[in-house]
């Protein structure tokens, strides 16, 4: 039996395959390329430990070894006990130790005969061969490896078997038909991903955009006796009542891309959950109460949300040396309260100004990071009822801060006392303490200044229904 | 406060896990593995000593005054009025050492007034005074 060894430089073809039609084996090396990946891995953990640097002794090496020596027994005994002919009209692969398992490949049915060659295959000069025939899905006869030149002399035999020729005609001759650079090939995938990327940004763009629009389209606000009432919706409508006592704070957006329209977007606080699943957002505490518009409305609106108030706090700069401490927000940064009212001013790229009636103060807190203590800053929270719903009073200076505290305390304190003095009877949990009664007294010793706010030039002599 | 027992829990913990994690280690490593976990070990006993020593807190008429932190220093002001529960926790370690923690809670999610460490009588006439003045105190949202 003569055996197609690799090392035999002979004519492609002839000489290894087409001579005789005994049982041939595999190439030798092949348990190797198969077992390849496996082996590979279990030596480079082997190398690993060996060095020590994964445990110590001799057990975990001894264990590694046998593992190697498993993995490739098995590859070994696979290739001892497989083999292959081509017998006159067919190609019969026979394989299995235990369990025999014959194939015959009627070569007149071969629907392709591919050659594949792993990386590790082609630096030794294998190639496996796979024959394919229709139906079934899988790879029907793979004969992994053969040598290169008889794995192309024996496609050459299939093939010209195939067509009906003499088994030695040589394979014809090959013409190029194109080939693709490798720059096309890279640039083409590269664009691919790209659009594949833009298209689902632009599904993603729009589905939020849609819901936006389909929520608050429409969007009438009226001010009633009960609240500010809301009426929004394209497809299903929505009208709710927000009772303006209950309004725990209220936040100023300007995003970026608005600020060259002088638009802005004013949301509430409500205290409470009004439930969780409630269509189109009713549920949710925090509601828009202009979803975009001018400063003039926003302005407008801002006296109905928040009726007690006469005179706006002016917000006020932190420290220059604030600049160290918040490099990306600084140029927003501001804070300031009254009796009545803090405002405070964040953000980074898109400016939010959130105004939290002292009434409706849960807790004061002052917190101080270690690189404020050197800056000699803290920050104050005006916490109201909610999810991060407060007035930061950022990087102000320690002693401001400190004593800041303490005011800010006093003066919601007696903000509470004033409201509810305003609203007799039990301040039970709906709070139906009505904010616009409390608007006459609520100035007590009024800070004369007409100063508006920058955000909001706002003289709050606004009557609403 | 009370946590000097605290300290010394955390004292006997970190010994204890630092002789475990000597043995587990071997022989030869075991001495630098004792003497880093118990380096480790006394750093931690000393933050959590200065973290404990921060802890302040002060009943006031109209309200409770926390204070904490070593790092980043924070101060709480909590009105009475503003409080809706008042809960007292004890886990198996305080339980131990006969400790518990009293946490307000109010509408606001981000006010954070805890105290913990205090003895069981201490949290126990804390927390009654604490839900007393609430009520008494209480105004809407």
């Amino acid at each position: 039996m003569r055996r197609a060894l690799p090392g035999g430089p002979g004519r492609p073809g002839l000489g290894a395959v087409a001579a005789d039609d005994g049982w041939r084996r595999l190439h030798p090396l092949s348990p190797l390329v198969r077992s390849g990946r496996a082996v590979l891995a279990v030596l480079a953990l082997a190398g690993l430990s060996g060095s020590g640097l994964i445990g110590s002794g001799a057990g975990t090496r001894w264990w590694d070894f046998a593992l190697v020596a498993l993995v490739a027994g098995g590859a070994a005994v696979n290739w001892l006990v497989t083999r292959w002919k081509v017998d006159g009209v067919t190609l019969r692969i026979e394989t299995g130790l235990l369990r025999r398992d014959s194939r015959q490949l009627p070569i007149a049915r071969i629907q392709a005969v591919d050659l594949v060659r792993p990386l590790l295959a082609r630096m030794l000069g294998l190639a496996e061969l796979r024959v394919r025939l229709a139906g079934s899905g899988d790879a029907d006869g793979r004969l992994a490896y053969l040598p290169e030149q008889a794995a192309e002399a024996l496609r050459a035999r299939l093939l010209a078997a195939h067509h009906g020729l003499d088994p030695a005609t040589p394979e014809p001759a090959e013409s190029a038909v194109t080939s693709v650079p490798t720059g096309r090939l890279a640039g083409a995938a590269l664009l691919l991903g790209v659009g594949a990327l833009l298209i689902w940004w632009l599904i993603i763009c729009g589905t939020i955009a849609w819901r936006r629009v389909s929520t608050q389209y429409a969007f009438t606000v009226a001010a009633s006796p009960d609240g500010v009432r809301i009426r929004r919706g394209l497809l299903g409508t929505v009208a709710e009542t927000i009772p303006v006592a209950r309004i725990q704070a209220v936040r100023m957006i300007e995003p970026l891309s608005w600020r060259p329209l002088h638009w802005c977007r004013l949301e509430v606080d409500v205290a409470g959950r009004l439930g969780h699943d409630r269509p189109e957002g009713t549920g949710e505490v925090r509601k828009a109460l202009l979803p975009v518009g001018s400063q003039d409305e926003a302005a407008r609106l801002l006296g109905i949300a928040l009726p007690a108030v006469r005179d706006w706090p002016v917000p006020r700069r932190p420290p220059r040396r604030a600049v160290w401490k918040a490099p990306l927000s600084y140029h927003f940064l501001a804070a300031g309260h009254d009796d009545t009212l803090a405002v405070a001013v964040t953000g980074r790229v898109r400016r939010e100004t959130t105004w939290v009636p002292l009434a409706k103060a849960q807790s004061v807190r002052l917190a101080q990071g270690p690189l404020q203590r050197r800056l000699g800053l803290a920050t104050v929270h005006l916490d109201a009822a909610g999810k991060r719903v407060r007035a930061e009073f950022r990087d102000r200076p320690q002693d401001e801060a400190r004593a800041l505290v303490g005011e800010l305390a006093a003066l919601s304190r007696s903000a509470r006392r004033r409201a509810a003095l305003a609203a007799p009877g039990p301040p039970d949990a709906a709070g139906e303490a009505d904010g616009r009664g409390a608007a006459g007294e609520a100035d007590g010793p009024g800070a004369a200044g007409q100063a508006a706010s920058v955000a909001s030039p706002v003289n709050a002599s606004h009557s609403e229904a | 406060m009370r946590c000097a027992e605290v300290i010394a829990g955390g004292g006997a913990l970190a010994v204890v896990t630092g002789t475990a994690a000597g043995l587990a280690l071997g022989r030869a490593a075991a001495v630098t593995a004792v003497a880093v976990v118990i380096a480790g070990a006394l750093a931690a006993l000393w933050f959590a000593r200065n973290r404990f020593r921060s802890w302040v807190y002060q009943e006031r008429d109209e309200d409770l005054i926390v204070e904490r932190g070593v790092l980043i220093h924070r101060l709480s002001v909590v009105p009475y009025g503003r409080m809706q529960f008042v809960d007292v926790s004890a886990g198996p370690i305080d339980r131990a050492f006969r400790l518990a923690t009293v946490k307000l809670h109010t509408a606001a999610a981000a006010s954070d007034a805890r105290i913990p460490g205090l003895e069981r009588d201490e949290a126990a006439r804390l927390r009654d005074r604490l839900a007393a003045l609430g009520e008494a105190k209480a105004a809407g949202l």
